[in-house]
């Protein structure tokens, strides 16, 4: 079963993915921050990692970074979470080593679908 | 599997599921009972249960056919005692004393209340277009709490108003 | 499939508001150069536009846009942070709590206050643009998925990535998943650039592909796939011949896609005039889905509970579970010789469900930070208001108290603090000349007291004019002309219905809720006010009220078949009655003296109409309890235990009862009344009126 990551501080946004992608039946975990989320993905592998970038004690950017180090997450793709449509975050997130991203607001089938385009 | 996918097969309410049967004979249930000699009857969905009578936990200053309140499963249910509240024939307490607990749900709120009544008779399955009005010559019982009747064999049943039957008038103090 | 998002929409209006709390408090402390501070209150405003986006709350989402704007230009140091525009973003931050509030409850906001806010952000932002900006996007979003019947295009696309490519978890084959998914499409790989075996590197991507897709896409549509890799790869696309079999009638129409915004109101008119059959579908389909959300919206309050507390309810759980097992193996083949065994089970299960008690009490209980921290931010704007300066400090906020109190508490702790900032505190000239800093302090605290906690609100102004409260009581006619009260009774004054002490009605407290609404709604949380106050150094309110509503510590008592329950916190003393100390005055009104105190006695069997073992007054047995500083003595057959017991509402499906506060179930599984002591003096009172009546009726 493909195992996703879902790293998001707010509640709602995080329950929701994650409900959406345990009905289309993936298995995923959560993480309220970065920090968080990176000691999950240290204590296993995911088949992809959704990250906001806002988040308190280490953001999205961070992570991502910080993910590329490890052996596991070399290929892992990881989708940004943004609201930002500009440019500029999505350099940011791409020179951090981000597979894509995926603008805020989004519904459920936009989720699914952006998904589908990195997870085989 | 997919949460989603199996909602969607479960029938939406009022929907029939299996077509061409019919799981309930026409119409609308009736729980029928008995004050005194009269027979009575209520819309079904209402009945929570139906208990034997127990001495209730007076309230203060009730009216006379409040007969106070019980401990149904750790809610407190209050008691009222429907022959007296219609002033028909005698409010006796024996072991076959039964009382009506009916939940009634309106705009504001949803009450659970009990009711006393002599006897438990029977189910009736009622067509809409056999209540009929009652006639307005009195009787004991305000004309607000009855929703018509309705012809079984020889008998008359009175059918009554179940949102009529939670109001309880303002304890009066003296 | 299709998510109902309305069920994340609760816990989405929950952190809003916890962020708007959390951008408030951090907007009033925060200093220039602040960096940490700033990106909090940025990060709020970005979680609650992202998400208000996503459950569609458009105009929050407008709104708040231009807020965090603002604060992006303060955290990128582009903007200096001053003192106006602090005072715009809390401004701002009333507004989305408004604009969440009524998306909340299904209204239209159109407060001036939100226009006005909206016109001053944008000013700041010298951007008059942003607003419509977001409007458009809106637009976009309704007119999207158009794309089935236009013309197909026969295109051609070279992509050539670059070595690196799948080193960010692009991988080419989704990439033409994607494609495939938009038409028809073919794929020819270029093995051209493999380099030898010996020099391949296995992270690294030597193909380059020819693609042909035929589909009725538009350029966007096909760059949008390639929108993550573009910057690694060399992207062309090109067309090889429209085909247009299908659709021959229609006019041709170039779709705009999602991110081309320029004249999307000239689209939406040439999509409608077409298509009407379809444009109608869709928004019946939308107000349809709008009515279940109607439908389904119920008001469920939520706790969030920390997991320490989950856990140790968990550990108790589990010894409870072991107490049941070890005494039903008792049970099975009990003799006599196991009676201490039992006893000693017996007693771990009182005291695992005694722990238990507590924890799942501990549950509904809050810091009581989450009701003092909407102070600062009234103290600041009072400040304004008045033109007084007035400091705020907050003491106890780590205090716990129950969820529902705390609720409830709000609305009469923020009158009391508004009445010390107003009347309270002197203004600046006052201070001074009293030789006073110039500054004035309210100071709030809480704290636990016994089974109860305690709240002050303290200010160090002018105190409470004793002689003018006496004067004015007198002159309504509140008091005797004549009385003498002590300083006590005096303060009590000020809760008198119809009471106000305020020379002048001010906007900020006189608004017709008085001090008597303030006492009144503590009373009924079963809590009371004091006050304590001296002339030129201030004022302090405190107020008493119990950690939990649930349950209360209470004296069991008999009267004749029934039992009530009497709050501990009402009783004074229980004692039995001493012949020579009754006193009857004033016509068959029976007085007990207590001490100095003459203290009425009120059989309980009268007020309720019962029957009872015992009604001779003498060596009968007296609670004295007392409210509202009155003391009376209720005279009962028996005191039985006192217990805790757990309060159950007997208007849920009754009503209320004069005199009865509510139910309990006792041990046995009977209900037993718990007795409300105002009610009960209430009830005497009524009492004592109609039998003068008929007194007076027999005598004429």
């Amino acid at each position: 079963m493909t195992k996703i990551l879902v790293v998001d501080d707010s509640n709602s946004i995080r329950d929701m993915v994650n409900f959406t992608l345990k009905s289309a039946g993936y298995d995923t975990q959560d993480a309220r921050d970065g920090q968080e989320g990176l000691n999950k993905a240290k204590a296993s592998s995911f088949d992809l990692v959704i990250t906001d970038v806002n988040m308190p004690i280490m953001d999205g950017i961070t992570l991502c970074q910080e993910l590329r180090k490890l052996p596991n997450f070399k290929f892992t793709p990881i989708l940004m979470l943004t609201t930002e449509s500009s440019g500029e975050m999505k350099l940011k997130g791409k020179a951090a080593g981000a597979t894509g991203w995926l603008v805020k607001p989004f519904n459920p089938e936009k989720l699914l679908a952006t998904i589908k385009r990195v997870v085989r | 599997m997919n949460i989603q996918t199996l909602a969607s097969e479960i029938p939406e309410q009022g929907e029939q599921s299996l077509e061409g049967i019919d799981f309930i004979t026409s119409g609308d249930q009736y729980l029928t009972f008995l004050l005194s000699q009269e027979q009575y009857c209520i819309d079904i969905l209402c009945v929570e249960e139906i208990r034997s009578w127990e001495n209730p936990t007076k309230i203060p200053n009730a009216p006379d056919y409040v007969k106070g309140v019980i401990n149904m499963r750790g809610v407190i249910v209050p008691i009222i005692d429907l022959r007296q509240k219609f002033n028909i024939g005698e409010a006796i307490y024996s072991e076959t004393t039964v009382v009506i607990v009916l939940t009634i749900e309106s705009p504001e709120a949803t009450k659970t209340i009990g009711f006393v009544v002599d006897a438990v008779s029977d189910v009736l399955n009622v067509e809409q277009q056999e209540i009929k009005p009652a006639p307005p010559f009195g009787g004991c019982i305000s004309p607000h709490y009855i929703d018509g009747l309705v012809n079984v064999g020889d008998k008359v049943v009175t059918l009554l108003n179940v949102q009529a039957m939670q109001v309880i008038e303002a304890h009066q103090l003296n | 499939m299709s998510i109902d998002l309305s069920q994340f929409i609760p816990s989405f209006l929950e952190e809003s508001f916890e962020g708007l709390e959390l951008m408030e408090s951090s907007l009033l402390n925060l200093e220039a150069g602040d960096n940490e501070t700033i990106h909090s209150i940025f990060r709020a405003a970005h979680s609650i536009k992202g998400g208000a986006g996503t459950f569609g709350f458009y105009k929050v989402t407008e709104f708040t846009h231009l807020v965090e704007t603002l604060l992006d230009e303060m955290r990128d140091g582009r903007r200096e942070i001053v003192q106006s525009d602090v005072e715009i973003l809390l401004g701002a931050v009333d507004c989305i709590r408004l604009l969440i509030e009524s998306a909340r409850d299904e209204k239209e906001c159109d407060d001036e206050k939100i226009i006005q806010t909206s016109k001053l952000l944008s000013q700041t932002l010298h951007n008059e643009n942003t607003t419509e900006r977001s409007e458009e996007s809106i637009d976009q979003n309704l007119n999207s998925d158009t794309s089935d019947e236009a013309p197909r295009h026969h295109w051609n696309i070279e992509f050539l990535p670059e070595h690196q490519l799948v080193q960010t978890g692009n991988d080419p084959l989704l990439l033409f998943n994607a494609l495939a998914e938009l038409g028809e499409l073919s794929v020819q790989a270029n093995v051209d650039n493999l380099p030898p075996l010996t020099d391949m590197c296995a992270e690294e991507l030597y193909l380059q592909w020819q693609l042909t897709l035929v589909s009725s896409c538009s350029e966007q549509e096909i760059e949008e796939v390639f929108e993550w890799v573009e910057d690694e790869c060399q992207l062309n696309i090109s067309e090889l011949d429209t085909l247009n079999k299908e659709n021959n009638n229609q006019t041709p129409v170039t779709i705009a896609s999602e991110n081309q915004v320029a004249d999307s109101t000239q689209f939406y008119l040439q999509n409608t005039t077409p298509e009407t059959p379809k444009e109608i579908k869709n928004s019946s389909s939308k107000n349809s889905s709008t009515e279940k959300t109607a439908a389904k919206k119920v008001e469920v309050s939520s706790i969030r509970v920390g997991v320490d507390k989950v856990d140790s309810l968990i550990n108790l759980v589990g010894e409870l579970v072991i107490t049941q097992s070890m005494l039903s193996e008792l049970g099975n083949d009990f003799n006599l010789d196991k009676v201490e065994r039992l006893n000693a089970g017996l007693e771990q299960l009182l005291q695992n469900t005694k722990e238990l008690q507590e924890s799942v009490m501990r549950i509904r209980m809050l810091p009581i930070s989450f009701a003092f921290n909407r102070f600062p931010r009234l103290i600041h704007d009072l400040s304004k208001k008045t033109g007084k300066s007035i400091e705020l400090i907050i003491k106890g906020e780590q205090t716990e108290l129950d969820k529902t109190v705390m609720e409830q508490i709000g609305d009469p702790l923020v009158h009391l603090v508004r009445n010390a900032a107003d009347h309270g505190i002197e203004t600046a000239e006052v201070r001074l000349a009293n030789g006073k800093p110039e500054q004035g302090t309210i100071t709030l605290d809480a704290y636990h007291q016994g089974g109860n906690i305690v709240i002050e609100i303290n200010d160090d102004g002018g105190g409470i004019d004793r002689q003018a409260v006496l004067n004015k009581a007198k002159e309504k006619g509140i008091v005797d002309a004549n009385a003498t009260l002590t300083d006590a009774q005096v303060f009590d004054l000020l809760f008198e219905p119809g009471f106000s002490t305020a020379k002048e009605v001010s906007d900020i407290s006189g608004r017709g809720v008085g001090m008597d609404v303030v006492k009144r709604n503590i009373q009924s949380l079963g809590g009371r006010i004091q006050v304590e106050s001296q002339q030129g150094k201030g004022s302090t309110f405190r107020v008493h009220l119990p950690l939990t509503l649930a349950i209360l510590d209470g004296q069991l008592v008999r009267v004749g078949r029934e039992v009530y329950i009497i709050p501990l916190i009402s009783i004074v003393e229980s004692l039995q009655v001493q012949n020579e100390l009754i006193n009857r005055v004033s016509g068959d009104m029976v007085l007990y003296r207590l001490r100095d105190d003459n203290v009425p006695v009120l059989p309980v069997y009268q007020l309720f109409n019962l029957p009872a073992n015992n009604t001779e007054l003498s060596n009968a047995l007296l609670v004295v309890v007392e409210a509202d500083g009155q003391k009376v003595g209720l005279m009962v057959d028996d005191l039985l235990a006192q217990q805790q017991v757990v309060i159950k509402s007997l208007k849920d499906n009754y009503q209320q009862v004069e005199g009865i506060s509510g139910a309990t179930i006792l041990g046995d599984g009977s209900v037993a009344m718990i007795l409300d002591i105002p009610g009960m003096i209430n009830i005497a009172l009524q009492k004592a009126q109609y039998e003068q009546k008929q007194l007076e009726q027999e005598v004429m």
